[in-house]
């Protein structure tokens, strides 16, 4: 069900400055009518876990994003920026929201130094189009991202979702070098800057990461650029079951060998892959199909590096024996690299309910792992596990097609799971699930010490509540 | 200046070494002498040191201090090159020397858990016998502790390929300005909710003091191999770096010395520098052995496409070890050309690397003031060391003169103040020639959410002057001669 937040009180429990019946029109006096909307249809597009905006702003530069901050800011108004809006399902739904700042208008490539591996991107510049402008130059970002086609640069920072090239390459916070945003009291500010080392004044732009918009409004964020290798591999192996899978992940590991990316998946969703690969009219990997733990691993550079990688991996794979083992070159390479990169909507896909946890631990132990499915199957639920590389895990739970009644069930597991997580001493986020499953089930786990700070640092940069409120845990 | 009155100085004291016993607190001029230094050109001197064994102590100290009203500073090993651990404004300094245990390895994980006294090279001692590093390699890492790396988000000239600090901290605990102790971040990294080691890392001491860190262990490469290109002019040098940034060669590091500078350096360290060159590259490549061997074909192309005289390969790891020892003890050698120097640590983008030579060499000879130049020239963070002599009047204004010149331009090609030094209390009145009024506004809202008294480490990052809106004449630092 669809519900304003207008019945809310502002955040700070006085009553509304504004009717909001006379919001749109005071934001068409800040930005002109062509860019403010509020048709149901259209805000209805904007939502966040059922919660609906009042207007839609759609600025072209920072100072209007400025603008309508400090509009918002004494009408006591709160606001949500948005970019493709393809990961709004992560976090909670927030406590207030009245403003969609569309950030989709800011789009130009602001400075571009190939020669020096920086660029300054607005931050709604898809990440496609981002790519697509450095690729002239040979180069790429490492934001490898799901949603690729739509996803801003922005929102991939604000949103934190996890790149392929995260083994190899690290996440935002190794390659953002600077931001520009507008602060909580609708101040245009900066931090860090265009060069590759930097140590002038406080990281800011590093809390951004993740921050689901709820301290700054992003304008434009800085990175660096690295250079595309020259060929790319990958091999697919499927071994009868997870102990097997994990002994060759930990072999090639030890290896030392710079695989870009290294990913178990459970059977079920080796299935789901080829069913999407084939969808596509893509052949499908059988390994794929044969109803085992997969393995994958993509390795890129130059053809010294390719053959020396591939002539160890191969000594692994037989020192290992898989049920299966496929290397997978062009096409069938980058098709296989797209659905890794586009996997967290292709769990999201087969229902809309589906919830994906996302787990954190340096080897989360086989037990916990063996005990993930005996939880989805409790409740008759399938349960799906992508291990990622640096630690990282989804884990979902899918109820059956069509299924009107499964909250329940998916809470009940969810919670059993984030139990177990927390007994295993690995942090753990909610990427998606249904709002009703979002309210029973802890967001985070136990809250730490550092709870506190984190809303000190929200009070800094959004004194007034206005960014977002409650999207990122209670009181962030 | 005192700050304490002698009624504050002497209950304080009193309270202190019942809690640290007599041996863990100094207070005597001569003592406290050791610690108004750091490896700046400026200086602040203590009036109390304290010596914790634990972080609880670390707490318990903390609250006395404030019980008093007295300033806290955080020191490690007293490295720093901004002032960062100096006690501007008097007061109690804190100093981590006794807090040196590694609590934890876990080479499954590759992390360490460690105390802020550590040394930095004395983790990659504690795991290099199972492949394993901890990347971060100031050229002060035989002495510079882990906690000033943290606190001041330190670099060296292998941060070109691996990142600085704040990429290999995945945890810390803390005592903030009031005693509390919290943990933020986790062993893997990646917790939710907001990066707060982003923040702590590189907030220079301001925001709390670290008594627990949390660092990743890298793996050793495979192979790894030294060069050295030697050029007749620094023009072809910078040239060279340019052009190996821009196609996509990453070295582990990649290191220029000026000539000048090289003759001081072989005089004091014999590493095997030519004496009659204009500058040398000094470039190393890791990884596999395949790929280093492309690399140092590559590096080698572009070497003598810009007219190198000569590329070098370190023989094995004698040689490499040597050519590093004459890199990290270069500072040092400075000393035979001049009785003092200032350090500057701007960075600048890689492809205007020759341009801000060119800058450097004119603003010395305008100034009359020799200025050596030895620096991690493949990430663009420049170290021009002006020479100056103490003894000679207005010597040292006309050094911070030349310094400034060549930092504003560091600004003007759009580069930064500090690379990896920190701002400290050295350069921070030059902060506007970057930060506006309102990052300013912000950065202080966020400096007062943790420190609202300005209790630690006062008189840092920001400067003092008030008003921000346009660049104040600069504050003279406290000349410091070092012997």
């Amino acid at each position: 069900m669809w519900r304003n937040s207008h019945a809310a009180e502002t955040p700070t429990g006085s009553p509304l400055l504004i009717a909001i019946t006379t919001l749109a029109p005071r934001l068409e006096g800040l930005l002109g009518s062509a860019n403010v909307v509020s048709t149901p249809e259209e805000l209805r597009r904007y939502a966040v876990d059922g919660v609906v905006p009042s207007a839609i702003a759609k600025p072209n530069s920072a100072a209007e994003v400025a603008e309508i901050v400090r509009f918002a800011i004494a009408e006591r108004l709160c606001v949500i920026p948005t970019g493709g809006r393809t990961k709004l399902g992560i976090g909670r739904p927030p406590d207030r929201y009245d403003i969609a700042i569309d950030m989709t208008g800011l789009r130009q490539l602001a400075h571009y130094d190939p020669g020096d591996l920086t660029l300054s991107a607005d931050a709604g510049m898809t990440v496609h189009a981002l790519q697509e402008a450095v690729a002239a130059n040979g180069q790429f970002l490492p934001l490898a991202l799901p949603f690729f086609s739509e996803t801003t640069v922005g929102g991939s920072v604000a949103s934190g979702i996890d790149s392929v090239y995260r083994r190899l390459l690290g996440s935002a916070r190794d390659f953002l070098i600077g931001a520009e945003f507008v602060d909580g009291k609708g101040a245009s500010c900066k931090s860090g800057g265009r060069v590759v080392k930097n140590v002038t004044g406080y990281d800011l732009h590093k809390l951004f990461i993740g921050s689901l918009g709820t301290l700054a409004v992003i304008t434009r964020l800085n990175f660096r650029t690295y250079t595309w290798p020259e060929t790319s591999a990958s091999q697919v192996a499927s071994f009868s079951s997870l102990e097997n899978a994990l002994a060759f992940r930990a072999e090639l590991e030890r290896s030392g060998l710079p695989f870009f990316n290294l990913e178990v998946l459970s059977p079920g969703l080796a299935a789901a892959f080829a069913k999407n690969l084939r969808a596509k009219n893509s052949s499908a990997p059988s390994a794929f199909e044969n109803g085992g733990w997969v393995v994958y691993a993509g390795w890129a550079g130059n053809p010294s590096v390719v053959r020396r990688i591939e002539t160890d991996l191969e000594l692994c794979t037989q020192k290992c024996a898989p049920t299966q083992a496929e290397r997978l070159d062009g096409t069938l390479n980058s098709d296989v690299h797209v659905l890794f990169r586009e996997a967290f909507p292709l769990l999201c896909a087969s229902s809309p309910d589906t919830v994906v946890l996302r787990i954190v631990h340096p080897r989360l132990p086989a037990e916990v792992l063996g005990s993930l499915s005996e939880i989805a199957s409790k409740e008759n639920l399938a349960g799906h596990l992508l291990m990622r590389p640096v630690g990282v895990s989804y884990f979902a739970l899918v109820a059956g097609t069509g299924e009107l009644t499964a909250n329940g069930r998916l809470a009940r597991a969810a919670n059993a799971a984030v139990s177990l997580f927390a007994k295993s001493g690995a942090t753990y986020s909610i990427l998606q699930a249904s709002t009703p499953v979002k309210a029973s089930v802890p967001l985070w786990g136990p809250r730490g010490t550092d709870f506190a700070l984190m809303r000190s640092v929200k009070r800094a940069f959004d004194p007034g509540n206005t960014f977002a409120p409650g999207r990122l845990a209670e009181g962030l | 200046m005192s700050q304490l009155s002698a009624g504050t100085k002497s209950s304080l004291l009193a309270e202190l070494k019942g809690l640290l016993g007599p041996d863990h607190v100094l207070c005597e001029r001569s003592d406290l002498i050791l610690y108004e230094f750091d490896g700046s050109v400026v200086k602040g001197q203590p009036e109390i040191v304290a010596f914790p064994h634990t972080t609880e102590e670390v707490s318990r100290i903390v609250k006395l201090a404030n019980k008093f009203q007295v300033p806290i500073v955080g020191r490690g090993a007293g490295t720093g090159l901004s002032g960062g651990a100096l006690a501007r404004s008097g007061g109690l300094m804190i100093v981590f020397a006794r807090m040196n245990r590694i609590l934890e390895i876990d080479l499954e994980s590759r992390r360490a858990v460690v105390q802020p006294g550590v040394v930095n090279l004395d983790i990659t001692k504690a795991v290099e016998h199972a492949g394993f590093y901890y990347a971060p390699d100031p050229s002060s890492q035989k002495s510079c502790t882990i906690g000033g790396n943290v606190s001041e988000n330190s670099g060296g000239p292998h941060t070109l390929a691996y990142g600085i600090t704040t990429n290999h901290v995945t945890a810390l605990e803390l005592v903030l300005p009031d005693g509390e102790i919290v943990r933020i971040g986790s062993k893997q990294g990646d917790a939710p909710g907001y990066d707060l080691c982003g923040l702590f890392v590189g907030s220079e001491g301001t925001l709390a003091l670290v008594t627990e860190i949390t660092v990743k262990l890298s793996r050793k490469a495979e192979a790894v191999k030294t060069l050295l290109a030697i050029y007749d002019t620094v023009e072809d040098a910078s040239q060279t770096v340019v052009d190996i940034t821009a196609r996509g060669i990453t070295p582990a590091a990649c290191e220029m010395i000026d000539g000048w500078t090289l003759i001081a350096i072989e005089d004091y360290i014999h590493a095997g520098f030519p004496r009659d060159s204009a500058a040398i590259l000094l470039l190393e490549v890791e990884g596999l052995r395949e790929a280093v061997a492309e690399q140092v074909t590559a590096i080698e192309d572009v070497c003598k496409l810009h007219h190198a005289r000569e590329v070098r390969i370190a023989k094995d790891d004698r040689e490499r070890d040597l050519l590093w020892k004459g890199r990290k003890n270069a500072f040092g050698a400075m000393g035979r050309l001049a009785p003092a120097n200032y350090v500057l640590d701007g960075v600048i983008p890689r492809s205007k690397l020759p341009q801000a030579l060119r800058k450097i060499q004119e603003v010395g000879q305008r100034y009359g003031l020799g200025i050596g130049n030895i620096f991690h020239a493949g990430d663009g963070n420049l170290h021009p060391l002006v020479l100056y002599d103490p003894r000679k009047p207005h010597d040292f204004e006309t050094a911070i003169k030349a310094a400034e010149e060549i930092i504003r331009y560091c600004v003007e090609l759009g580069g930064t103040l500090t690379g990896e030094h920190g701002v400290g209390m050295e350069k921070s009145e030059l902060m506007p020639l970057l930060f506006s009024d309102a990052d300013f506004d912000l950065m202080r809202r966020i400096h007062d959410a943790f420190n609202p008294d300005s209790s630690l480490n006062p008189g840092k990052i920001f400067p003092l002057s008030k008003g921000c809106g346009e660049i104040r004449t600069r504050q003279k630092p406290q000349q410091v001669v070092h012997s």
